[in-house]
């Protein structure tokens, strides 16, 4: 028995469920001597913002107990530069590109990016980063989300679902009071999937210094220290919402893969950890197949939210 | 470049705190220039989660007359909890390697041309990639400038006097060579020379952050070209995550990619 990987995000037909975070495999280049790129589920693309971004001062990354913190800051060359030499790569390589959209600007520069976004044909779906805790510091402090607060991701979700067919993932912060409130929003504005979680917003000091290991104070926690939390989350909106979930967060083989998928995630995201092993993804991707068919499981729908309570 | 389990066929320790590192990869081996890197990840264990960067200091074995590149060596100074994992590894182990990475050293302008000088400056143990780079060197005309704080922290006197170089020394103590910094052995070096105007000196220089901003303000009072190796923290050593920028005339670039040599002219 060869179990059945595909899985639907939306309008999206994945042949596998494992894809690449936003932000840890650049534009899929920089991977492309390691494996065989076709092999993926879908690549999500670094976020692109309409102009180009430089990104934070560095340092711009520390290491930290079974993880690590970034404060790159969206550091990209913005939508037409991406589009002009980023993308003829990632067309050719026959894998759904998923992009990853920011606003430097409230909800009209989400609209502006999702009409031209729209018009790429390549362009699978949408990822909308309305969770990034590395752009727009007040004073050292940690910026203010869309995605902690319901009404503003619900204000953004709809105005981009107003201008686009095409399948939208709304990538959400863990750093909120509830997790179901902020989906929930999500899927009333007309998302068609749920990405969980984006980092952690966290800080690490270096105590000879007295000074921030990273150049703006705080950014983001991510690899297996913040994995529980992921699941957990995952685990909540699979029981409030409806929409489909990408879930990710800390996972780094294919135990902590298989954990989401039960815990109701219908496909999942491998980040940090494509820095330590960059070929982790795909031997993932064999290992799920390897669990569900030694569990005579006929396909990943069936592990999807199977969780036994 | 390659991901790879190559296997160590020497770790031990060659001075002080000093380690002296031989790792049989002759894919990265026949790959590898001046100035590159490896990325090992160090352990089994999510600590230290990331892998950890190495200059390569050398490959293969010249002096045993190995024709082709089967080994690189590293070397490294225990500083945290990676590399006193790497020191307790054995013979016969394996370590999950990527490499080579970065962009190293231009030596086209020096290598095998009569009127040329290279200068090397290396501060501690920014001596590894320049022992690399002065054995690719062909020219006649090599100085190895070598700084540490002390005697003891002198590293790799006898490999760049094996590879042709005439070598000087400077220590913070004056326990050897001349008493001061290393930037200030530069200084006079390249003022003997502004006297003769008989070469055209290349500086390629690799070590702490203050000594390499120095060398990039001598370099450019005196007008010679240099090159500069950094070293910053990385997260991923590909070019993917875009964690170990340094600001240059030109935006931001990457350490692990772009660099980690540069123009010292082109860093702010």
């Amino acid at each position: 028995m060869k179990p059945n990987l595909s899985v639907n995000i939306g309008k999206l037909k994945l042949k596998n469920p494992v894809m690449v975070a936003s932000g840890t495999f650049g534009y899929a280049e920089e991977f492309s001597d390691f494996m065989d790129l076709k092999k993926l589920g879908a690549v999500v693309t670094k976020t692109i913002t309409l102009n180009p971004r430089q990104g934070n001062s560095p340092p711009r990354t520390c290491e930290t107990p079974a993880g690590m913190l970034n404060s790159i800051g969206l550091e990209n060359p913005g939508i037409e530069v991406f589009i002009r030499e980023k993308l003829p790569f990632l067309k050719k390589l026959g894998v759904p590109i998923i992009m990853s959209v920011a606003s430097e600007d409230g909800p009209e520069e989400f609209v502006a990016l999702a009409k031209r976004m729209d018009k790429i044909k390549e362009a699978a779906a949408i990822e909308l980063n309305i969770s990034c805790p590395n752009i727009g510091h007040r004073s050292n402090l940690p910026p203010k989300l869309i995605s902690q607060d319901p009404k503003a991701t619900y204000k953004v979700v709809n105005s981009v679902r107003k201008v686009t067919q095409k399948t939208l993932i709304t990538k959400l912060s863990p750093s909120v009071t509830s997790i179901s409130e902020i989906a929930m929003a999500a899927q009333a504005a007309g998302s068609d999937a749920i990405a969980l979680i984006n980092t952690l917003s966290g800080m690490s000091i270096d105590v000879e210094k007295r000074k921030p290991k990273l150049a703006v104070v705080t950014g983001g926690l991510s690899g297996p220290a913040i994995r529980p939390i992921a699941l957990k989350m995952v685990w909540e909106a699979y029981n409030k919402i409806k929409l489909p979930i990408i879930g990710m967060g800390g996972i780094i083989d294919i135990s902590s893969a298989l954990e989401f998928f039960i815990a109701g995630a219908s496909a999942i995201s491998i980040g940090t950890a494509n820095f330590v092993n960059p070929k982790i993804s795909i031997e993932i991707m064999s290992g799920i197949r390897k669990y569900l068919a030694r569990n005579k499981i006929s396909g990943i729908e069936k592990l999807i939210g199977s969780l036994k309570i | 470049m390659v991901q790879l389990k190559a296997k160590i066929i020497y770790n031990k320790k060659f001075k002080g705190d000093y380690w002296h590192c031989i790792i049989d990869a002759p894919l990265i081996a026949k790959k590898s220039i001046p100035g590159q890197f490896v990325n090992i990840k160090l352990s089994d264990t999510l600590e230290p989660f990331l892998r950890r960067p190495f200059s390569i200091h050398r490959i293969g074995s010249p002096a045993k007359g190995n024709f082709l590149p089967k080994t690189i060596e590293i070397l490294y100074k225990i500083i945290g909890q990676g590399t006193e994992i790497l020191s307790g590894r054995k013979k016969g182990e394996y370590l999950d390697i990527i490499g080579p990475l970065g962009n190293g050293f231009d030596y086209t302008r020096t290598h095998e041309h009569t009127n040329t000088r290279t200068i090397l400056v290396a501060g501690g143990m920014g001596v590894a990639p320049l022992v690399f780079l002065s054995e690719k060197i062909k020219a006649k005309a090599k100085v190895a400038l070598i700084g540490a704080r002390t005697k003891a922290q002198v590293l790799c006197e006898k490999e760049f006097k094996n590879s042709g170089c005439d070598v000087k020394i400077a220590t913070d103590d004056g326990s050897a060579g001349f008493k001061g910094k290393v930037t200030e052995l530069l200084r006079q070096v390249l003022l003997t020379n502004s006297r003769t105007h008989e070469l055209t000196n290349y500086i390629y220089a690799c070590g702490p952050k203050p000594m390499l901003k120095a060398v990039a303000g001598i370099a450019k009072k005196y007008r010679v070209s240099a090159q500069i190796s950094l070293e910053e923290h990385m997260a991923c050593g590909i070019g993917a995550c875009l964690g170990c920028v340094v600001k240059t005339k030109t935006g931001y670039k990457r350490a692990c990619k772009d660099g980690p040599v540069f123009e010292a002219q082109d860093i702010i």
